[in-house]
């Protein structure tokens, strides 16, 4: 076993992964990546699947070393850059830390979350199927905690041979609004509300977390109270309680409420919303369903074809040369996280 | 129950039907049940963007409404059609989420509406615990006030409380929540002004007409009557979830000196909460 160890991170640095599956009519969040498209490419580079557990960073990076042995590693997401000992590793590109050396991952820079991906994913105990981390459960991560200075993570020492590889991606990211199917509680507003809600610039509040991103905007009008017996939530859920401001449920979420829910965020645009920051503003437009389902095949699609996209990085890490992986991963990574609209 | 034959569009009880004016909202069959001598409109499917749809059976905490949840639940569960994730029965709904690039969702849609067509109500999987608790003092510091609220004593709080049997109609909100009706009216107690900002698992809680048990420490606007040592969620037991939603729970009140004992053996992974015939 080689060790990842935890020097420092953020205080909502946990492991995430695909997210608990199966355990929702039990009353346990699903939890899981806020971004699996950037999951995917940190494992990808390591030759993991792509959704397996890895580190997520929440707005702040962290620094790590290895012990007993050299670990193979990548991070992605949000423009987060890597270095080791002070040295910068090109973006998007799988790298080796060497026993006694530290790694520094920055702040995910254009997003909120980031992701840092071992070779053969952690030897941790999954609960309930997951290592995602969920707070209020107290599931997930290690032993029901996010991540600390001091922590040792347990990695497979089979899974450390291998070269380093990059990742091209030519990802053209969707600027526009945010798309939604109205429902399931659209009949809770009236006509104009819904109208407002479809023309209206909204601005993510501070209160914008994993388990839901607060909106500020113009109110919506319930048409028929904002009171309704609980029933259950889906990622994307837009909820709107008393204050009529709605709020986005994010993975973290509850499993079931007792807001009506205007509309529904579609699956592929998740990612994207979830790499937004608080005082962006957004839009919603409504799209069919044949949309939505088409853009969900394009997302697992784009995720299923990432090994395709990988080249082994054969060569010496000269300046000149680390500054122009620096410009493709630049250029790629503004292209695949665009967050502002 | 009787069965009439859907017609689409058109329902004969002119119930308000969102079908009329959205394309994306159906009815599944039309149909007229008398649970409580109540109509019951006839399930409708609302979308929930394109991972998921719930079929909603009403809009009221019934137990009529629950039950045919469960049963469209053990249904779909059963029949797993390609990309089903995951169910999520609630009060009066069933949300049933899958993956959008590999279901065929108008195939979905038929099945449900062939399935929900002679829909047997579940009113209970047969299931019933007995749960100990005890009552009052340090082990339920609201059972005073709610008696005083009701002009009632602690004692006759206890035996009423104690005496209902109540159904499971949903888990949610934490692991192993369970959303208990079946509260007795007359010692029903709107919340806590002041909400706490933690309550010990185990809490044996009332608030409005709904009755819980706390599976781990949290933060709660509902009044605690005692506290049980039972764990409805323990993620180290097998199983990690002793009550599932359509089964009951009765309360037995018991005595304080009974506690070291009972907790004892909750740490020991028994789950000390005891299945009763019904």
């Amino acid at each position: 076993m080689i060790d990842l160890v935890v020097k420092s991170c953020g205080p909502m640095t946990a492991l995430q992964d695909r997210g608990r599956i199966g355990y929702q009519g039990f009353g346990v969040s699903p939890s899981g990546a806020m971004d699996r498209r950037a999951l995917a490419m940190a494992n990808t580079l390591v030759g993991n699947p792509p959704d397996m557990a890895a580190i997520e960073f929440v707005n702040l990076g962290g620094s790590f070393t290895a012990e007993g042995g050299d670990l193979r590693l990548a991070v992605a997401g949000a423009g987060v850059s890597a270095s080791i000992d002070g040295t910068p590793v090109p973006l998007l590109t799988s790298f080796m830390l060497r026993e006694g050396q530290t790694l520094d991952v920055g702040h995910p820079r254009t997003g909120t979350f980031a992701y840092l991906s071992v070779a053969g994913g952690l030897a941790v105990e999954p609960q309930l199927g997951s290592l995602s981390f969920h707070l209020r459960s107290r599931l997930g991560g290690l032993k029901g905690a996010p991540l600390k200075a001091g922590n040792h993570l347990p990695c497979r020492l089979e899974a450390q041979a291998g070269e380093p590889m990059q990742l091209t991606v030519d990802v053209v990211e969707e600027t526009g609004p945010l798309r939604v199917m109205l429902g399931p509680q659209d009949d809770y507003f009236t006509p104009e509300s819904i109208q407002l809600f479809l023309e209206s610039e909204f601005t993510i509040s501070p209160q914008a977390d994993r388990m839901g991103f607060q909106l500020t905007g113009p109110k919506l009008e319930h048409a028929k109270g904002f009171n309704i017996v609980s029933d259950g939530i889906v990622d994307g859920h837009i909820q709107v309680p008393g204050s009529g401001q709605p709020i986005v449920l994010m993975r973290d979420r509850q499993t079931a409420g007792g807001y009506p829910k205007i509309a529904t965020v579609i699956s592929a645009d998740l990612a994207r919303f979830a790499q937004m920051r608080s005082g962006t503003k957004v839009r919603f437009r409504t799209v069919e369903r044949d949309e939505a389902v088409a853009a969900a095949r394009q997302l697992k699609d784009w995720i299923a074809s990432l090994p395709s996209k990988l080249t082994p990085v054969r060569f010496d890490l000269t300046t000149e040369h680390l500054l122009s992986r620096n410009l493709i991963g630049g250029t790629v990574d503004a292209l695949s996280s665009a967050s502002h609209e | 129950m009787r069965e009439f034959a859907h017609v689409p569009g058109a329902c004969p009880f002119l119930l308000p039907c969102r079908c009329l004016t959205r394309a994306d909202m159906r009815w599944i069959g039309c149909r007229f049940v008398k649970p409580n001598g109540g109509v019951v409109p006839t399930p409708k499917i609302l979308p929930c963007g394109d991972s998921a749809l719930t079929v909603e059976f009403g809009s009221t905490i019934d137990p009529a409404l629950n039950a045919m949840v469960l049963a469209l639940d053990e249904i779909v569960r059963t029949r797993a059609p390609t990309g089903l994730i995951e169910t999520v029965p609630t009060y009066r709904s069933l949300t049933i989420q899958f993956d959008p690039a590999v279901t065929d969702y108008d195939a979905l849609v038929r099945l449900l509406d062939e399935e929900t067509k002679d829909l047997a109500p579940r009113h209970s999987v047969g299931r019933r615990w007995r749960v100990p608790v005890v009552y009052g003092g340090a082990y339920g510091s609201d059972l005073e006030e709610v008696a005083e609220i009701h002009g009632l004593t602690p004692n006759q709080v206890i035996e009423i409380h104690s005496s209902a049997v109540y159904r499971i109609y949903m888990i949610g909100f934490l692991p192993g929540f369970t959303y208990l009706g079946g509260l007795d009216k007359r010692i029903a107690t709107s919340r806590r002004v002041h909400p706490r900002a933690k309550i010990p698992a185990g809490t044996i809680m009332i608030g409005g007409e709904q009755a819980g048990i706390a599976p781990m420490d949290m933060p709660s606007g509902w009044h605690n009557l005692g506290l049980t040592p039972v764990r409805p969620y323990a993620p180290e037991r097998d199983p990690v979830f002793l009550f599932a939603a359509g089964d009951e729970i009765v309360f037995e009140p018991v005595d304080e000196s009974r506690w070291e004992a009972m907790e004892k053996a909750v740490r020991a992974g028994e789950p000390v909460a005891e299945e009763v015939r019904p």
